[in-house]
């Protein structure tokens, strides 16, 4: 009887997962045999591995590894500067803040700091360095989206960081371990699964990232997220933007499955 | 089980509240069934004041939705659901969507201020005798310059882009039709062009156009131009009108190998409802006076040859909107390429938009 009335508390989230998760990926799949013209082809298949496309493979794992480089570069030790803090909770909330900001307003702020009559710029000029082009470069895409998705990155290192057993530094430091040696040796290892955690998080939206690649960059960047954005609202080749779409979740699969734990 | 059961239970006391509260809030507001109007419009595309004025002259109840692409906008009517009365679709739409049967034919006798339009407007090859469409305004794809920011001569034609003197200072706007249609018309071809050489050849072309383009934007275009982040623009003459209107020194020019002549015209959709309310707006936005207030507030060219003589000199007289009929002549509509070369066109604007300087 209790296993019965448990597997009926599994029937929404059975459902949901199938509606939501399994139901799409099917089409996506499914999709991506046709042409534009409703015939069925593995042409699409053929399409993607022309230079083309490969190349914007090539560019959006290159971005997304930058991007999730440099989160990880501020990330590490802003959590565990976070957790040395008085007010963690405060801090903690003052990082996440701006994730609930909604993600078009950021990127029009940022053109507004980046523009040639920006911010930025001003404090350039006034410094003696000049105005420079920062709006539509590969730096300004690298930076916005790397503030985009920092509170993504603090977050699961800095749970790794408090349940850190402070006994294991102080052991380390007694037995005469410099302070990098104790980072190196004890605290990076113990930690390397937030580390793991936050990479997934910033790595796999990174890579299909579409919006900011024309906001902030000016399509200089294009990304396979731009990719499927235009088939599926300009050209209206559903098939070419869900083959990309077939290869992103390979991709994503093949990610969760290097960086996964393995226990 | 009995918690299960609240739990279902709970759910659809919420969904049916929900439904419930939406049909009360509608009905108090007057929007049910015969008396509205639901208007699907590109943003920014009409003077309100004129909604107001046409909601109380016949008592019928405006609902006005947006949207921002062709594309969207049949995508929406395609999937039904939403019952709109009136859309604006651009011409290559308008041929896209009687081919699907999205659209209603449109009585003539029903529209009497039809006359009103300019012969040079009606039964276009987009739409033959204008049998699904009403012209609503018409434009053109120029170029938008600021005489400060440039070093060289102001630009006349499309090949004055690819100056050395502009490097990293054009915009250009995120249309594959737009850009690959300049690349063709400066090579003058035909924008409409499907020979895989010359469409190859304006690609080449377009490459070497990386150099001096800054950044290829979307809506953003107006904002970035009106704020002098680049000196020169491509864009639709109706936003070159808004951008010279938030910042006075910008000038714009239709080049002179020619270019794009587009329109948006009424239609009716096949989810309308209200099709008398659907007739009573078009014959409403098609009277002169109306028309011309519009086509004041909105900046862009107005087919009413009616309107376009109540309108001031200075705006009916400027040839930048109202080209001459000697540049008109070199003007093109855009045909219905149908999709497998569009996906072409765009295909081409990928491989464009991922050439590095």
């Amino acid at each position: 009887m209790v296993t019965k009335a448990r597997n009926l508390y599994l029937i929404p989230y059975a459902m949901w997962i199938a509606l939501f998760v399994i139901a799409p990926i099917v089409l996506i799949v499914y999709y991506s045999f046709f042409d534009v013209n409703g015939a069925f082809t593995f042409d699409n298949y053929a399409k993607f591995f022309t230079p083309v496309y490969l190349r914007m493979t090539f560019n959006s794992f290159w971005y997304a590894l930058l991007i999730t480089f440099f989160s990880l570069l501020v990330a590490y030790p802003t959590a565990y500067l976070l957790t040395r803090t008085k007010h963690k909770q405060l801090w903690l909330l003052l990082i996440i803040l701006p994730s609930w900001i909604n993600l078009l307003l950021k990127a029009y702020a940022f053109i507004g700091l980046f523009g040639t009559y920006g911010l930025t710029n001003a404090v350039l000029e006034t410094l003696g360095i000049g105005t420079q082009q920062i709006l539509f470069t590969d730096f300004s895409f690298v930076f916005v989206s790397v503030y985009i998705f920092i509170p993504f990155m603090v977050l699961p290192i800095y749970n790794a960081l408090e349940e850190l057993n402070p006994t294991l530094v102080y052991a380390s430091r007694d037995l005469g371990a410099s302070w990098w040696t104790t980072f190196r040796r004890v605290v990076f290892p113990l930690t390397l699964d937030g580390v793991k955690s936050g990479a997934q998080a910033v790595f796999i939206p990174a890579l299909s990232l579409f919006m900011i690649t024309r906001l902030i960059a000016g399509n200089r960047v294009i990304t396979l997220g731009t990719a499927i954005e235009q088939h599926f609202l300009v050209t209206q080749d559903w098939g070419m933007g869900a083959t990309i779409a077939v290869f992103l979740i390979i991709a994503m699969a093949l990610i969760m499955l290097v960086t996964g734990n393995r226990r | 089980m009995r918690q299960l059961v609240q739990m279902f239970a709970a759910v659809f006391i919420v969904a049916f509240g929900l439904m419930y509260a939406t049909s009360l809030l509608n009905s108090s507001q007057g929007y049910s069934g015969g008396n509205t109007l639901t208007i699907y419009n590109w943003g920014d595309y009409i003077d309100p004041d004129l909604l107001a004025e046409f909601e109380e002259e016949s008592g019928v109840k405006v609902i006005y939705q947006t949207f921002d692409s062709n594309e969207a906008m049949m995508t929406k009517i395609e999937q039904g659901g939403t019952t709109f009365d009136i859309s604006v679709p651009s011409e290559y739409a308008i041929s896209k969507m009687k081919e699907e049967n999205l659209l209603l034919p449109i009585d003539h006798s029903k529209l009497p201020n039809l006359k009103h339009i300019d012969e040079r407007f009606m039964n276009l090859s987009f739409d033959p005798d204008n049998e699904y469409s009403v012209p609503y305004f018409w434009g053109t794809v120029g170029i938008v310059y600021n005489p400060d920011l440039l070093e060289g001569e102001a630009p006349t034609s499309w090949n004055d882009l690819w100056d050395p003197s502009l490097r990293n200072n054009i915009l250009l706007v995120d249309g594959a039709r737009e850009v690959i249609g300049f690349g063709l018309n400066s090579l003058r071809y035909s924008l409409n062009d499907t020979n895989e050489d010359h469409l190859q050849e304006a690609k080449r072309k377009l490459d070497a156009l990386t150099p001096n383009v800054k950044a290829i934007v979307g809506d953003e275009i107006k904002m970035l131009l009106a704020n002098e982040e680049a000196a020169v623009g491509v864009v639709w003459s109706g936003d070159a009108s808004e951008i010279m209107t938030e910042n006075e020194k910008l000038d714009y020019v239709v080049p002179e190998e020619g270019s794009n002549l587009w329109f948006d015209n009424m239609v009716i959709p096949k989810t309308a409802r209200n099709i008398e309310g659907a007739y009573a707006f078009m014959n409403f936005m098609l009277e002169p006076e109306h028309a011309a207030r519009n086509a004041e507030y909105v900046g862009y060219s107005t087919p009413n040859k009616e309107a376009l003589a109540l309108l001031p000199e200075d705006i009916s007289g400027d040839t930048r909107f109202y080209p001459s009929p000697e540049l008109t002549e070199k003007l093109e509509v855009y045909d219905n390429l149908g999709k497998k070369m569009l996906a072409h066109y765009n295909e081409l604007f990928l491989e464009f938009k991922m050439h590095r300087k």
